[in-house]
Formats: C-alpha cells, sequence, structure tokens
C-alpha cells in the first residue's frame, strides 16, 4: 500500500487530506498528515483579534477534529526532508517514509529579519501578536500611528489595508480620531500591487485622512528612538508601529535544494510539483507562485493536487481540470460594516464592486462556516 | 552602458511586478555603495517602477537599454 504524508494541518493540508480521503479506498493507500501543532487556526479572525470583535481562543480547532477518522494524523514538527531517500525526519528523530508528498506548512512572520522590529513594533499575524496588540488599543489614547507592510512577501496580502480602515473605524469610535494620525506604508510605488485594488484602496485611504506612503521598504526600528526608517531613506515617528514583518517558509526548506534560501517551494504554477520530484507537490502559502498568499489560494490549489495523486496511484491519465490557474478569493473589509471582493486567477485581473454591506456580513458569515466548509473540504 | 563595469547582474526576465523591483532592491541591500548593478526585466511596469524607485531612494540611473527584447537598467549604489 502507497503512503501519502502530508505536511501541515493548517488549510492547504487538511483541504489535500479530506479530498484523498474521500476519493481513496482505504486498501488504496494511507494518508498521513504531520503537523508541527495539535491546533488548526483559523488566521483570518485575528485581524478582529485587536478590536474586541473576535475572541483568540476561540479561532482554533484540534486538527484531528478536522479530519476524516481514515486519515492519521502525527503531531510532530518536520526537521529535515530527505527526497533522494523519500524521507521526512522529524524533531524528535523518527522518519517517515513516502510515496507521496504534499507540502502544506505555510508561511512565518520574522519579524527578527528587520533589525529592531521585534523591539519597536507590533502586528497581529500570529494569535500571540494579535492578542497584544489588542492589549495595546485598550490602553491607545491617541498619537502617531504607523501602519505598514515591512517586507514582501507576507500572506493575506489585503489584511494591513483592512487593518488600517478598521483601525480608522476603531479610534474614530472611540472618539479619538482628531488626536491620532495614522500613516500607511506600502513597499511599492502604490497602496497595493494590484492596480485595481490599490485604486479602491487608495480613495477610501485619502477619505479618511490616511497619510500615504509608498515606495516604504523598512530598513530599521529605532525602538528608543520611536522611528522607522526605510531603505529610502525616510524616517516616520510613531507612538504605534503595526508592521506585517517579512514572511520566510518553514526552516527544514530554508537552503534545501527543492526551496530558496527563504524556504518557498520552487512550485510549478500549473500543475503544482516541487522542485523536479515526480512524487512531491507543495500549496497554500508555502509555494514560491508569485500570487497571493492566501487561504483560498490553498482552496484552489488542494483538488489538483488531489487528482495528480489519485491519477499517479491508480495508473490513470491526468484530466485536463488538473491544472491550477491561478483561482484566488478575497475580501477587503473597508470599515463601517462595508466589504468588497477580490476574484482572479492568471489570465484575469480582478475587477472590484464598489465596497457594500452585503460583502461585509458575507465575510463575516464566512468566518463562521469556514470550520465546516473549507478545511473538511466540503466545498 | 559599454564603459561602464557591472558589478552585479539579475536577470529577471519572466518574472512580473514586483519581481523585478524587489530583485533590484535586494541587489541594493547586499551591494557596497559605489557597486553598478544591473537588472534585466521583460515587465512593462519596470519601465516606471524601477526609475521611479531610483530617484526615490536617492540613487543613480546610469542608463536603460535594449537587451533582447528586454530592457536592462543599470543603477549605481549612491549612498
Ligand atoms: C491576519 C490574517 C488574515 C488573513 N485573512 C485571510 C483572508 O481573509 N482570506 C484568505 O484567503 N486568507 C487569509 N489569510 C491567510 C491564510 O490564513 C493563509 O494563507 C492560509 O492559512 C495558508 O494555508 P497553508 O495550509 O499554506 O498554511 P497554514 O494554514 O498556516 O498551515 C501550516 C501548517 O503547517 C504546520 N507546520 C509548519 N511547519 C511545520 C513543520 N516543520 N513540520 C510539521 N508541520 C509544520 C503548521 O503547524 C500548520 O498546521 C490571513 C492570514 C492572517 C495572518
Amino acid at each position: 500500500m502507497k503512503n501519502i504524508i502530508i505536511i501541515g494541518g493548517g488549510t492547504g493540508g487538511c483541504i489535500v487530506a479530506n479530498l484523498l480521503a474521500k476519493k481513496l479506498d482505504s486498501d488504496e493507500a494511507k494518508i498521513t498528515v504531520i503537523s508541527a501543532s495539535e491546533q488548526h487556526h483559523y488566521q483570518p479572525g485575528w485581524l478582529y483579534v485587536p478590536f474586541a470583535r473576535e475572541d483568540a481562543r476561540s479561532l482554533t480547532r484540534p486538527v484531528r477534529d478536522l479530519l476524516k477518522k481514515q486519515i492519521n494524523l502525527l503531531i510532530g514538527k518536520v526537521e529535515k526532508l530527505d527526497d533522494g531517500n523519500h524521507q521526512v525526519i522529524l524533531e524528535n528523530g523518527d522518519t517517515v517514509s513516502y510515496d507521496y508528498l504534499v507540502i502544506a506548512t505555510g508561511s512565518i512572520p520574522c519579524p527578527e529579519d528587520i533589525p529592531g522590529l521585534s523591539e519597536g513594533g507590533n502586528h497581529f499575524y500570529t494569535e500571540k501578536d494579535s492578542f497584544e496588540l489588542y492589549q495595546i488599543l485598550q490602553e491607545f489614547r491617541g498619537g502617531k500611528v504607523v501602519i505598514g507592510v515591512g517586507g514582501l512577501p507576507y500572506k493575506c496580502p489585503v489584511a494591513p489595508l483592512e487593518f488600517t480602515f478598521l483601525f480608522e473605524e476603531f479610534i474614530n469610535e472611540k472618539g479619538i480620531r482628531d488626536k491620532t494620525d495614522i500613516t500607511y506604508t506600502f513597499p511599492l510605488n502604490a497602496v497595493f500591487n494590484i492596480p485595481s485594488v490599490a485604486e479602491v484602496a487608495e480613495p477610501i485611504l485619502q477619505e479618511r485622512n490616511i497619510n500615504i506612503e509608498t515606495f516604504f521598504n523598512l530598513e530599521e526600528v529605532k525602538a528608543d528612538e520611536k522611528k522607522a526608517i526605510s531603505l529610502e531613506g525616510t524616517e516616520l515617528d510613531y507612538d504605534l508601529l503595526i508592521m506585517i514583518p517579512p514572511h520566510r517558509g518553514a526552516p527544514f526548506l530554508q537552503g534545501h535544494e527543492i526551496a530558496d534560501a527563504k524556504g518557498w517551494v520552487k512550485t510549478n504554477k500549473q500543475s503544482l510539483r516541487a522542485g523536479d520530484s515526480k512524487n512531491i507537490w507543495a500549496l497554500g502559502d508555502t509555494t514560491d507562485i508569485p500570487i497571493s498568499k492566501a487561504g483560498s489560494t490553498a482552496h484552489f490549489e488542494g483538488p489538483v493536487i488531489a487528482k495528480h495523486i489519485i491519477a499517479d496511484l491508480r495508473g490513470e491519465e491526468l484530466g485536463e481540470d488538473c491544472v491550477y490557474e491561478g483561482h484566488v478569493m478575497c475580501f477587503l473589509e473597508t470599515g463601517y460594516s462595508k466589504a468588497s471582493i477580490i476574484d482572479f486567477d492568471y489570465s484575469a485581473p480582478p475587477v472590484l464592486k464598489a465596497p457594500n454591506a452585503l460583502m461585509h456580513y458575507q465575510k463575516m458569515a464566512f468566518n463562521k462556516a469556514y470550520w465546516y466548509l473549507i478545511p473538511t473540504a466540503t466545498i | 552602458m559599454e564603459n561602464v563595469e557591472i558589478t552585479k547582474e539579475s536577470d529577471a526576465r519572466g518574472s512580473f511586478c514586483p519581481g523585478p523591483l524587489m530583485e533590484l532592491i535586494r541587489m541594493v541591500r547586499d551591494a557596497e555603495v559605489g557597486d553598478v548593478l544591473a537588472v534585466i526585466s521583460s515587465d512593462a511596469g519596470s519601465q516606471k517602477d524601477l526609475p521611479a524607485w531610483v530617484a526615490k531612494a536617492k540613487h543613480e540611473l546610469l542608463g536603460q537599454e535594449d537587451f533582447e527584447g528586454a530592457v536592462r537598467f543599470i543603477i549605481k549604489k549612491s549612498h
């Protein structure tokens, strides 16, 4: 019997495992998920934690509860990939062999990659950090606030914009808008890297008197002087700095020949095969495909990988639908109970509708429905 | 640009916005003051973005030239 190993119990890993379990008979393959954590986090919820709109504790579920019962779950951290011998080695020294391997280890925010950022900055990209920011915002009474993107690539590309809009709404409702100066920063020459999204977001930032600082590539934070300094030589004074740190792939991938120095797996953008391998695929945040690192990306990639593995296992031809076409779909929360939706693929850039209440409530409903629909591969 | 000695060159053809710009930023971070860097880009957006970034960051754009149907940007790290 063939061994299918999926590393990662997050969005991508759960989807692929459940799709395979649905389609394969139990005597065709043994499916194992290896996850460093027993818990699966619904990360999009962390956007709302600083504003007390979500409780961080309600955004996690045991990975075991999300996987079909015929899937084996191994809690452990992969420390080494020996693709020559088709094995992964865990932190505790155990070796696991595979016939097919799926890498779905996500991405890690790394504030330590920018001098002073860990000491001087905050963010909301982990459970702990979003809760700390909640505590800070409880005490916030006004001042200079700099919100931005501290390095590319990072996951959920629109989240920093969404946070900026929600923050402005939050301080407005608190009655301290006139005591607060907000600056939004972005590394490129626009407020976002997709022009149609920037065209919607920029006027909203302007309307709400949020300063915009583009071409701001964070180089250093002087925590004692409360200054954020860019490679371009711009210095911003702050009382509160909320910067999304640059991200990396999992440590065991950093510098491995299947990935680049930062741990992004060299992935074929259509077949999702990793490197030159015949039996390794990657999905979700860990790929080097230059599209959004988002849960929805993993959601649309999952079925492609499941079909590849099933076809190979059964010696069948690959169907025409065994190609990932770059589909991504994300909400853009714009504050004051409005949102828009961003839907695109490799061939068609997104066309955005004006932000509206319906989209906002759809996003709220999706946040609750996620557990039943997405990791379980129900849709 | 034949008389300029290039310290480091990167071929970013086939990568799309913001790939070539990010490649240039990575090179500038790693380079010494005075180094001459070249980036080859086939992305149309680079024609606007790369010179604009070089101006904002106060480096020097020594030139841009056709290179096998793409554009080769030559930049000096000034500070
Ligand atoms: C604040 C915020 C808001 C977001 N909003 C949205 C949104 O609105 N829409 C959207 O589509 N996406 C959003 N995202 C992004 C989304 O959460 C991720 O893109 C998605 O979770 C990626 O799925 P993944 O499977 O690649 O990685 P993850 O879901 O992060 O899972 C990675 C898994 O790998 C495991 N792992 C890591 N390293 C190892 C190892 N060495 N050994 C074993 N296991 C390992 C982890 O324990 C985890 O189980 C948001 C993210 C954040 C932080």
